[in-house]
């Protein structure tokens, strides 16, 4: 591998891309710490789940769990559910992650929905080292998570202004990141599988049990479909490649 | 503290291992210097797209089109990032603008 500059290249490389991540995450963190604050939990504690777990929904979901009586089976199973799409995005990194070496465990830890969803926009500047540059990418997103929980717990009530729908940043930036997919590829069809059978599937099952039937139907359109999607897909993998 | 600090950081644990196995699943599978089958190649391919098309609509989960504002200040602000985005390809302009344009939209004008 040639070397192709440090970090600091990396990281000050990596943060522009992040901007929307940072609004985003502060505002739906500190939504976190606040919940978990009025369970009982000071700063500290939410500051240790946000380094340890790092899931904004499976956090959210998580807050519920510190009662008594509480069943480990449950909580593993309702975590799963809640968590269950994650297990499809490895599959697209398991080439880019493949030489990281140590920093392998925590790009994998830490395969959050905006964080897998930035590796597919960003370009990576020619002097920058990839690795590195993905490995940025993460943390940075990593930190504005902690950060936002610990904010949270420790003022969230007292947030000067009223912050209602900033969390509309990350409902932006899929919109974004989908839009600029959209317009980098020839072959829509994978596109218009996830958006079409998302939106049937919430339909059918309803906002809290829609995301495990809608993985299923993409997996069986892409797959069922990959004679008709596999020649438009080589026509821009020479793009891709790089 | 409703429960004890031990049971706490135990589900904290709990959850952590939990949330790091769904991410962790492909890579088991398909640990180092096993083959990749062309068809898993294929599906990590096309799977991004797809899965970015379905994160929309989960952000979009809980807008109720039936009671009022019927979702307006959603579609509109979701039509101007769109719209924006094509136009200038700017990131931040786009999430920026749409963000502040939905917060103006729940907070004054619905």
């Amino acid at each position: 591998m040639k070397k192709k500059g440090g970090y600091a290249r990396a990281f000050r490389a990596a943060f522009p891309f992040t901007i929307p991540v940072l609004t985003g995450y502060l505002f739906i963190g500190i939504a976190f710490g606040v919940m978990y604050q009025e369970k009982g939990y000071n700063f500290l504690w939410a500051i240790l789940m946000s380094v340890m777990v790092y899931a904004g929904s499976g956090q959210y979901l998580a807050v519920n769990f510190f009662t008594p009586g509480v069943s480990l089976f449950q909580v593993i199973f309702l975590e799963i559910m809640v968590n269950i799409r994650h297990v499809f995005y490895g599959l697209s990194l398991l080439e880019r992650f493949q030489n990281m070496g140590k920093k392998k465990l925590y790009m994998i830890f830490s395969l959050t929905d905006e964080t897998y969803s930035l590796f597919f926009i960003t370009k990576i500047p020619k002097d920058v080292d990839e690795d590195k540059f993905m490995f940025a990418i993460a943390l940075l997103d990593q930190i504005y998570w902690i950060t936002g929980s610990a904010i949270g717990a420790i003022a969230g009530s007292l947030i000067p202004f009223d912050a209602t729908g900033i969390d509309f940043a990350m409902t932006a930036l899929f919109v974004v990141i989908f839009v600029e997919q959209w317009l980098t590829t020839k072959n829509h069809i994978p596109a218009l599988t996830g958006l079409g059978a998302g939106l049937i599937c919430l339909l059918i099952f309803g906002a809290d049990n829609f995301i495990l039937p809608t993985m299923i139907c993409v997996m069986v359109v892409l797959l069922s479909c990959r004679k008709v999607i596999e020649p438009k897909e080589e026509g821009q993998v020479s793009a891709d490649a790089n | 503290m409703p429960i004890s600090p031990q049971m706490s950081f135990l589900i904290i644990l709990v959850v952590s291992l939990t949330i790091f196995a769904t991410r962790a699943i492909p890579f088991v599978i398909f640990h180092n210097g096993k083959e990749i089958p062309e068809v898993v190649k294929y599906l990590g391919k096309v799977l991004p797209a797809a899965v970015i098309g379905m994160l929309v609509i989960y952000c979009l989960k809980s807008v109720s089109v039936v009671t009022f504002p019927f979702g307006l200040p959603e579609f509109i602000a979701v039509a101007v990032v769109v719209a924006l985005h094509v136009w200038k390809r700017n990131n931040l302009l786009s999430i920026g603008v749409g963000t502040v344009l939905y917060m103006f939209l729940i907070q004054v004008v619905f």
